[in-house]
């Protein structure tokens, strides 16, 4: 083979790469559109207002993550499916938001973690790698921490809007995520740097708890736990 | 001491076990459980992760100490011996890459690829040289991923009971080649001054003739390839520059001087011939 057969070889492998590249750009950019509008949804939550229809909202949510499947079943049409790490890093960003979204609704309907089987199933994908386009565990994590930042604002702002009870959930529930956090043993990758941001917001939450335990609890306090 | 300190985070641990089964008064809460498995599941893509990067080390290695060999050839007589050696070594590098393409079974080969394309791309290199001295043409890449075959035998081994050997192939992805190639270029170049400090005039214009194609083949490929393509491409042309000026030496002065003095002629020039002031011509 020549030099020259040899290298239009490799420049048809190359175009053909950049053909399925920009095809996974045009359904991430997609997903990232419906990831917004789901945000935009439970964003509202922090408003006082918004604690009364909690319930509503997580349906409206639910509803939304129906689009997400469609993209997310179009997106795995777009490549080899054993070539998942290839291209991985165009939708890493966006399905870790999409987890945290998950993750989010879950938390709100049942004040619970949500398994990686359980988003895998609202995000329409696998959690084996074997079975197709898959949840990478990294991922799934990422997607928590992005969650445990979001509580301990929803803390603050669930006192501010008088429900006292909740800043103690809150922070019973990030506690334990942060001691299964602790079993990790993270190497110096972007998740580790992103937990390192977990203790922060640990201490966010004890200080609201702490704000509101010195008060009683119960009291009304308008100032209590905004610092 | 180290007794002391293992007590003191043993102590630690339990406070601070006794402190979350208080706030959440379940020790082994599913959410523990969960970051139990992927904890083993992290581990051991870690350690995977760490074994190729290891591998990829060997072979980087190897690569290079056969590269090192293969430019001896310029000074001795008897190419074809040291050709053979080098065929040896190379497949020493090719049973490392074995243990790779082993590691990988069942795996995402680009899950991995960052821990080891560059002993790969050094393999590459070493090969594609090797290959270059033979037969004075460029390797293609069907050409290397066809030694990269290789047949185990899983008899005894215990954890698998397959019957009959087993064939692991692994696949150098064309960019890994691509830049393999690119580094290629550089040793063409080294190889062309010192064949020339050795009397031999034919090699430098063979050299920048294949050069010539490479460069071409990759501007060619352009600014469509990865970053790092273009990043070499500048270094590639580079070389280019140099074996390119050597030729032209060659031809100058080539006949004015006798065949004796030219080496010396030549290696004034190289060294310098980057200096535009350079009063020559």
């Amino acid at each position: 083979m020549s030099v020259t057969e040899m290298f239009s070889f490799i420049q048809g492998f190359l175009s053909a790469d950049q053909d399925i590249r920009e095809d996974i750009r045009k359904v991430v950019q997609v997903l990232e559109q419906t990831a917004r509008e789901i945000l935009t949804v439970l964003q509202s939550v922090h408003q006082p207002c918004g604690f009364k229809d909690i319930p509503s909202k997580c349906l409206k949510a639910r509803e939304l993550f129906c689009t997400v499947r469609n993209h997310t079943g179009e997106l795995k049409t777009k490549f080899p499916v054993e070539q998942y790490y290839r291209y991985h890093e165009h939708w890493r960003f966006v399905l870790q938001r999409l987890v945290f979204l998950a993750a989010f609704v879950v938390y709100l309907e049942s004040e619970s973690l949500v398994t990686r089987e359980e988003v895998a199933k609202i995000l329409g994908i696998e959690v084996d790698r074997e079975k197709g386009f898959h949840l990478d565990v990294e991922d799934y994590l990422a997607g928590v921490l992005i969650l445990a930042s979001e509580l301990s604002r929803l803390a603050v702002n669930s006192v501010t809007a008088g429900d006292y009870g909740r800043p103690l959930r809150i922070s019973n529930f990030i506690n334990e995520l942060d001691s299964g956090f602790r079993l990790l043993n993270l190497k110096n990758d972007p998740l580790r740097k992103r937990y390192d941001g977990l203790k922060y917001d640990l201490k966010k939450i004890e200080e609201v708890v702490y704000d509101l335990s010195i008060r009683g609890l119960t009291k009304e306090q308008e100032a209590g736990g905004d610092k | 001491m180290s007794n002391r300190a293992d007590e003191g985070c043993a102590r630690k641990r339990k406070t601070e076990a006794d402190r979350k089964s208080e706030d959440c008064a379940r020790p082994d809460s599913p959410v523990i459980a969960a970051f139990r498995v992927f904890q083993r599941e992290l581990d051991t893509k870690h350690d995977k992760h760490e074994r190729l990067v290891k591998i990829s080390r060997d072979i980087t290695i190897e690569s290079k100490r056969t590269i090192f060999l293969l430019h001896r050839v310029t000074s001795v007589p008897d190419v074809e011996e040291i050709l053979n050696e080098a065929d040896v070594k190379l497949d020493g590098v090719r049973q490392k890459i074995g243990q790779i393409a082993e590691e990988l079974k069942g795996e995402d080969l680009h899950q991995f690829h960052r821990a080891f394309t560059p002993g790969i791309q050094e393999y590459v290199e070493a090969v594609s040289f090797h290959h270059f001295i033979r037969h004075r043409t460029l390797i293609s890449l069907e050409e290397v991923n066809a030694r990269l075959v290789f047949i185990r035998e899983n008899k005894g081994e215990g954890e698998v009971t397959w019957a009959g050997p087993s064939v692991l192939t692994f696949q150098i992805t064309p960019i890994d080649y691509l830049l393999g190639v690119a580094d290629l270029t550089g040793e063409l170049m080294r190889m062309c001054i010192s064949s020339v400090g050795n009397g031999d005039i034919d090699t430098p214009f063979q050299l920048s003739g294949f050069l010539r194609q490479i460069h071409d083949g990759f501007s060619y490929i352009g600014n469509t390839g990865p970053y790092e393509v273009s990043k070499k491409l500048h270094t590639l042309r580079q070389s280019l520059g140099k074996v390119e000026d050597a030729c032209y030496t060659l031809c100058v002065r080539g006949s004015e001087i006798p065949k004796h003095m030219l080496a010396d002629v030549f290696t004034s020039r190289a060294a310098t011939h980057l200096d535009p002031d350079e009063p020559m011509v």
